[in-house]
């Protein structure tokens, strides 16, 4: 057989190739761009209506005032310390739970569990990271909730105790996968040193390895932290819908999270300043997060010690 | 100091003994979230069994217990996760393969992964407040499915840019090297050389973040989407609603029954999950096969 066009034919594949690289690495970078456009979008929106709600509602006022009647129909109320107060209460009783079971599980991980002991329990901690929030949600309200009442029987059925211990246990995975991925960081010669001068493996682990590894331990409490002050269905269901300025953990709160679904979910007309609260709030919540991440990306970078 | 024999004999059996009693507790702390888990399950499947009928999934929902279902739930998850997974795939790697194999180091390419980097640690419930302003009330899509798809999609979009961007950077450099000095172009390279070795890390990133997505509640009412829906989308224009969104609403109403519903509801939801986590795991394997 002849192959008359052959060197045609690879002219053409090769045209077209090059065709390709020309337009492909357009395209690859409009996908990239993407990212640039959302988080541009996210500012916009947020900013663009917040300015016209703090228009109305001076931002001291919003920033110090101790009551939030927003939906009111009178005596309307724009103080925002009570979401800020309600969404701290519950991340603070869900640091309280996951930051000692997620620290002692990822030291388990690292140093003591045998291969086949760590290979049953991660995945089961993936499963429990991939839980769905509404299913905590539920699972708040139908087993602890009720619990937290057969000990306390004054408790109410919504309270942040129950929304920030099942949000508690929501994070132990995250901090426990992040601390155990800095503890494994940590070379193996510096346990080894411990070890022949005859260490015990808690003495290792205690003061070998968790003093090495303690900026990445720490990033891990502060991305847990930021991840529970953004968490939303748990405290949604579970916690209820009264913004009160309280810190006691056994009555009903609300966090800033679940005041955006609660307005969300009604019928407040667009435009009006009860409808801006939702991207004031919005605003506040992003404003937050985005400093504690920041701070916990100093703390890696800042303190990491380079072996 | 001196210390007798037996002195030190005593310190170094109290030093093991409580190397032991930690062992314990460590062990413990991690079995907390097995215990948990298994709760949450036994939990959900008592409550749940009494509603897990052929009807919970035939029925449109109902101001009647015994009649609700949740047909229009499952089926618009399923149609969000149709075009979701596609759709975040394409614009994931896509952005992916720009960062690791194109992009020149530098400021425009930094600016890029802060952006990324930032995104990631973004509540959820503001990319819902994005998509209420943008999606619905700027671009018109109203509480549309469509405006839910692309809501979803921006939300899953960092976290499957990092996992694709680090399967692409775990590929041998020895492989591009092949393929260049074969004469092959750079996207002759990406195509043929580079992608096929990362796509197994690339499809269990994807997988793993779109059925977040699919469990995903808080951005999805933020955008206004119905939670009492008895009909089938008939297009990407219609309202909706999906599985999260219909447990979240029964678990709302105040009869028992609804609650069961709920438990059956967050049942069908697991085993989605399961089912898509399980695909995840068989296309890994299979393509890690045959490279």
């Amino acid at each position: 057989m002849s192959a008359p066009n052959q060197t045609n034919l690879d002219m053409f594949k090769n045209n077209r190739s090059h065709l390709a690289d020309k337009i492909v690495p357009t395209l690859l970078f409009l996908c990239a761009l993407v990212s640039v456009l959302t988080l541009l979008g996210i500012i916009y929106a947020l900013f663009s209506e917040s300015i016209n709600f703090f228009k109305q509602v001076p931002v001291i006022d919003f920033l110090t005032g101790t009551q939030w009647f927003p939906l009111a129909e009178e005596g309307k109320e724009f103080g925002v310390l009570p979401l800020l107060t309600g969404t701290l209460l519950v991340t603070v009783i869900a640091c309280i739970v996951s930051i000692p079971i997620g620290l002692a599980s990822a030291i388990y991980l690292s140093e003591y569990a045998s291969d086949g002991v760590r290979r049953v329990l991660k995945p089961v901690l993936e499963i429990l990271a991939g839980v769905p929030t509404i299913v905590y949600g539920y699972f708040a309200l139908s087993v602890v909730s009720p619990f937290i009442q057969w000990i306390l029987p004054e408790t109410s059925l919504f309270n942040a105790l129950s929304a920030g211990i099942v949000m508690g246990i929501m994070i132990i995975p995250m901090i426990s996968s992040l601390s155990e991925d800095a503890m494994n960081a940590v070379p193996r010669a510096m346990r080894n040193g411990a070890f022949a001068l005859g260490a015990t493996r808690l003495e290792v682990a205690l003061k070998i390895v968790v003093p090495a590894a303690l900026s990445g331990i720490i990033a891990s409490f502060v991305l847990g932290f930021s991840r529970a002050i953004g968490e939303t269905m748990i405290v949604t269901v579970a916690a209820g819908g009264s913004p009160v300025l309280t810190l006691n953990p056994l009555e009903s709160i609300q966090t800033m999270t679940a005041y955006i679904v609660q307005v969300s979910m009604g019928d407040v007309a667009r435009g009006g300043v009860e409808y801006g609260t939702i991207y004031a709030v919005g605003l506040t919540l992003f404003l937050i997060t985005l400093l504690i991440n920041i701070f916990a990306n100093y703390i890696t970078k800042k303190f990491r010690e380079e072996y | 100091m001196n210390m007798t024999d037996a002195q030190l004999h005593a310190k170094t059996q109290r030093r093991r003994n409580k190397d032991k009693i930690n062992q314990l507790i460590f062990l413990a702390s991690t079995s907390i979230g097995i215990i948990v888990l298994m709760i949450l399950i036994i939990d959900i499947l008592i409550d749940g069994i009494h509603f897990l009928r052929p009807e919970l999934f035939t029925n449109f929902p109902s101001r009647l217990p015994s009649r609700a279902g949740l047909v229009s739930a499952l089926i618009g998850s399923i149609y969000m996760l149709l075009i979701l997974a596609p759709l975040s795939f394409i614009i994931g790697v896509g952005a992916a393969i720009y960062l690791v194999e194109y992009a020149k180091k530098g400021p425009v390419s930094n600016f890029i992964q802060v952006c990324i980097s930032t995104l990631a640690g973004i509540p959820s419930i503001v990319y819902g407040i994005l998509g209420l302003t943008i999606f619905v009330q700027l671009l018109n899509l109203g509480n549309s499915l469509l405006a839910g798809i692309f809501t979803m999609t921006l939300l899953v979009l960092p976290v499957i840019i990092v996992s694709s961007q680090e399967a692409i950077k775990a590929v041998p450099a020895a492989r591009r090297d092949a393929s260049f000095a074969l004469g092959a172009t750079k996207w002759q390279t990406v195509q043929n050389a580079v992608l096929p070795s990362a796509i197994p890390g690339i499809l269990t990133g994807v997988i793993l973040s779109v059925s977040r997505a699919i469990g995903e509640t808080a951005p999805l009412v933020v955008i206004g989407a119905a939670t009492f829906v008895p009909f089938l989308p008939a297009n990407l224009l219609d309202q909706f609603t999906v599985l999260p969104l219909q447990i979240y609403n029964w678990i709302g109403l105040p009869r028992i029954e609804f609650q069961q519903l709920a438990a059956s509801g967050i049942i069908v939801l697991l085993v989605l999950l399961v089912v898509m986590n399980i695909t995840a795991v068989v296309i890994r394997n299979k393509y890690q096969k045959n490279i």
